[in-house]
């Protein structure tokens, strides 16, 4: 019964947590605070964004994006980014400085295992059909899989709720948010030859991959 | 190994129990781990399915009257036209499937001592651990001339369903170059920067379809949640501040709570003495905690719950836990992601409690968004950890959105409200 058997392990899990409580000072303030328990589990923790992003980070939409079942490393990359502010955002940038390096490590591995669900959502079907060759040709070396891969930093963009797509493409383009060099020169080459209207094909041809 | 089946198990960990066999390890597995919710709002809801996800061995029961659930979250877009209430109604299939026992009666009493929980229809239901999630009930006491049966015709809409119709007819009816008056109530209250988000989505409706009227909130506050971002808001839609302002909001410093109304004129008396007549009347008065934990003996002198705050044991009586806008969770506010964000940790302590463990590291976060008009949302939001003393929920990080966000992130905040409220939904309802 695999039900049960991942409940038994919740379980184990919260014990485990409960092994691990331990003080540790507040690092956030600066000014002395009052000791704070820390340890809590990957499940308590994951818990406490799934009220935003979903159960088991699968996003109802529209704009939250998915988290569950994106490649650990890249989700360790958003919540640092976030924290720093590097990584422009409307809240994440506040809630990502309320966890420690380690507490995220245990977040992005939690995430990692859940099972990616794409959003269900409508898309345009003609442009979807444009899209699809130009994701291929741009963006395929690195979202490999149709966009599918959640490996090696990269994350799933196939499935995605299509607004978060537009808004993190805005930031993207506008300088918000760094592109790696090579992103940009393949972002660049795609807007150079078809223009917005061929960044938007590329974004519905992910949206519509379901 | 030798395979045991559930019932040869259960048979086997009896006949130890019944012999006083003391050291089995396993005893505590057979035992009965039975828990009574009373609510099915986002406290109760929240909590009985995470007792079955932390532990599906629990025998869970919810009781709540009510067949659906109207979230107030988003009851303000019902107010505004933008929503329609079926688009914040749940019901409670979600549940039955994740195998709670979902009954519907009233609880009227909670015996801490037998550990029993008694209904309206005559039902008793015993626990091993129970978790009373009520929500808020008025203090009609302290406005004169209002009172439950007023509410019929001045509506507070402070709890979803039925008064959110009431009030939305009476919008929609009601002539251009109307007042509306919003009474707000006094700290502590469900909903921190609700009647803020009240007064500016009630202006956006105004503003399409009927531009002449006014609305004014009298507050006994001398200042508000989010008033910054409220009053930027306002001063950007609706004329705050201007002599054509379809908002004004007066506060303590005017002496402008309310202290008596008369219902039959929909008109309102204010501490100074300012007597103001109203075409829609909304009066939110002061708050307790849901009756239920005033009969049950879980409130003090302050009206509301006094728990402990990694458990949400009642520090009043043993095995009754209190959750959501009923408890004191110092610290937090009286919002359905708190609501939500307690369940959770409520549910994995009693979950580890019913089980022979100590209760395990709690994690807690709140956030509320206000959508302020069509394209213009903002959030509050903030990660908290328990303080090891237990004497209060400590922010570690949060705030408020920036005053000076690009106007694409207040429009993004919009989609991202919309997306928190299904995503919320449906953590607190499942489906
Ligand atoms: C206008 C408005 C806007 C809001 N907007 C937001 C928002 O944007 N974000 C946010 O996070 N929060 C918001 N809130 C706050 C949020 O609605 C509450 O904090 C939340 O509902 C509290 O949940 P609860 O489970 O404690 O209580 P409730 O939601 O009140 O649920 C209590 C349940 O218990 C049942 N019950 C009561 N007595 C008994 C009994 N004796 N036996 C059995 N059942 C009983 C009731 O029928 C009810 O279903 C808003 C509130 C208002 C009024
Ligand atoms: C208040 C709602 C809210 C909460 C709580 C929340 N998130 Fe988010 N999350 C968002 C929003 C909105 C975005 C989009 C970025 C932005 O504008 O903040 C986002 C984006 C993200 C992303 C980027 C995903 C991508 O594909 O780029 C990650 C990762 C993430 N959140 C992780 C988390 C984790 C982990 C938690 C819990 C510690 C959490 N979030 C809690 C609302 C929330
Ligand atoms: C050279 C590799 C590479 C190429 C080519 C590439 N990307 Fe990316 N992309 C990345 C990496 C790595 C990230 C992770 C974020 C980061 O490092 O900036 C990313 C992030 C993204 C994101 C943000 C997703 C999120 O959830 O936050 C979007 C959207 C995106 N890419 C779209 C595209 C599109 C569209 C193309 C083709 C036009 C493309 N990328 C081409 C490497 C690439």
């Amino acid at each position: 019964m695999p039900g049960r058997r991942k409940h038994t392990l919740l379980l184990a899990g919260l014990a485990l947590a409960l092994a691990t409580v331990s003080a540790e000072a507040d690092s956030h303030g600066g000014k002395k605070k009052p000791e704070l328990i820390s340890g809590a589990s990957a499940e308590m923790l994951a818990a406490q964004c799934d009220g935003c992003h979903g159960p088991n980070g699968a996003s109802g939409g529209p704009a939250i994006p998915n988290i569950g079942g994106h490649d650990a490393e890249f989700l360790m990359e958003q919540m640092k980014g976030f924290a720093s502010g590097e990584i422009p955002s409307t809240i994440m940038g506040r809630i990502a400085k309320g966890y420690t390096d380690d507490e995220i490590k245990r977040l992005a591995a939690h995430y990692a295992k859940q099972k990616w669900v794409p959003a269900k959502q409508k898309f345009d079907a003609g442009l979807a059909k444009m899209g699809a060759p130009l994701a291929e040709k741009y963006c395929e070396k690195c979202h490999e899989d149709g966009g599918r891969k959640a490996d090696e930093g990269i994350p799933v963009l196939a499935g995605q709720w299509l607004p978060y797509l537009h808004f993190t493409m805005a930031d993207f383009i506008s300088g918000k948010r760094e592109m790696t060099k090579k992103m940009k020169k393949r972002v660049n080459k795609l807007m150079k030859s078809k223009g917005e209207k061929g960044l938007n094909a590329v974004l519905e041809f992910y949206a519509s991959q379901q | 190994m030798t395979k045991v089946n559930r019932r040869t198990f259960i048979q086997a960990t009896g006949v130890a129990a019944a012999a006083g066999v003391a050291g089995m390890p396993n005893v505590v597995l057979g035992a009965s781990k039975k828990v009574v919710v009373v609510g099915g709002g986002p406290g109760g809801a929240t909590c009985a399915r995470y007792l079955k996800i932390f532990d599906p061995g629990i025998d869970v029961t919810l009781i709540e009257p009510n067949q659906h659930y109207h979230t107030c979250f988003m009851s303000n877009e019902v107010l505004a036209g933008k929503r329609t209430i079926e688009q914040i109604r749940f019901g409670y299939d979600g549940l039955k499937k994740a195998g709670i026992n979902v009954v519907h009666d009233m609880v009227t009493a909670i015996d801490p001592e037998k550990k029993v929980v008694k209904t309206a229809g005559g039902k008793d239901f015993a626990y091993d651990r129970c978790v009373v999630a009520p929500g808020i009930d008025f203090r009609y006491e302290t406005i004169e001339g209002y009172d439950e049966a007023a509410t019929k015709t001045v509506p507070h809409a402070w709890k979803a369903g039925e008064q959110t119709v009431t009030l939305r007819k009476q919008l929609e009816a009601m002539k251009d170059g109307g007042l509306f008056v919003l009474c707000a109530p006094p700290n502590p209250y469900r909903c921190p920067p609700g009647p803020y988000e009240r007064a500016s989505l009630i202006a956006n409706y105004f503003k399409k379809h009927k531009p002449k009227s006014k609305i004014i909130i009298l507050d006994p506050k001398p200042k508000f949640s989010k008033q910054g971002l409220f009053k930027a808001a306002w001063k950007k839609f609706y004329g705050f501040g201007s002599d054509n302002a379809m908002i004004e909001w007066r506060g303590a410093q005017e002496e402008a709570g309310v202290v008596s109304v008369d219902v039959a004129s929909k008109t309102v008396t204010t501490r100074f003495g300012d007597k103001i007549k109203a075409d829609v009347l909304n009066v939110v008065p002061a708050q307790k905690a849901g009756k239920i934990a005033h009969v049950a003996g879980l409130t003090n002198d302050s009206g509301w719950c006094p728990v402990n705050l990694h458990t949400f044991e009642s520090t009043i009586h043993k095995g009754i836990h209190v959750i959501g806008d009923a408890s004191i969770a110092k610290g937090m506010p009286k919002s359905g992601y708190a609501a939500n964000s307690e369940a959770k940790v409520c549910a994995a302590s009693v979950a580890a409690l019913l089980n022979g463990k100590e209760p395990p590291a709690p994690a807690y976060v709140n956030t509320c968004y206000s959508i302020a008009a069509d394209d213009w949302g903002f959030s509050v939001a903030a990660v908290y950890k328990l303080a090891r003393d237990g004497s209060k929920i400590m922010k570690v990080s949060g705030g408020l959105t920036p005053g000076d966000a690009p106007a694409e992130y207040y429009k993004r905040e919009v989609f991202y409200a919309h997306s928190w409220y299904n995503n919320i939904t449906r953590d607190i309802f499942g489906g």
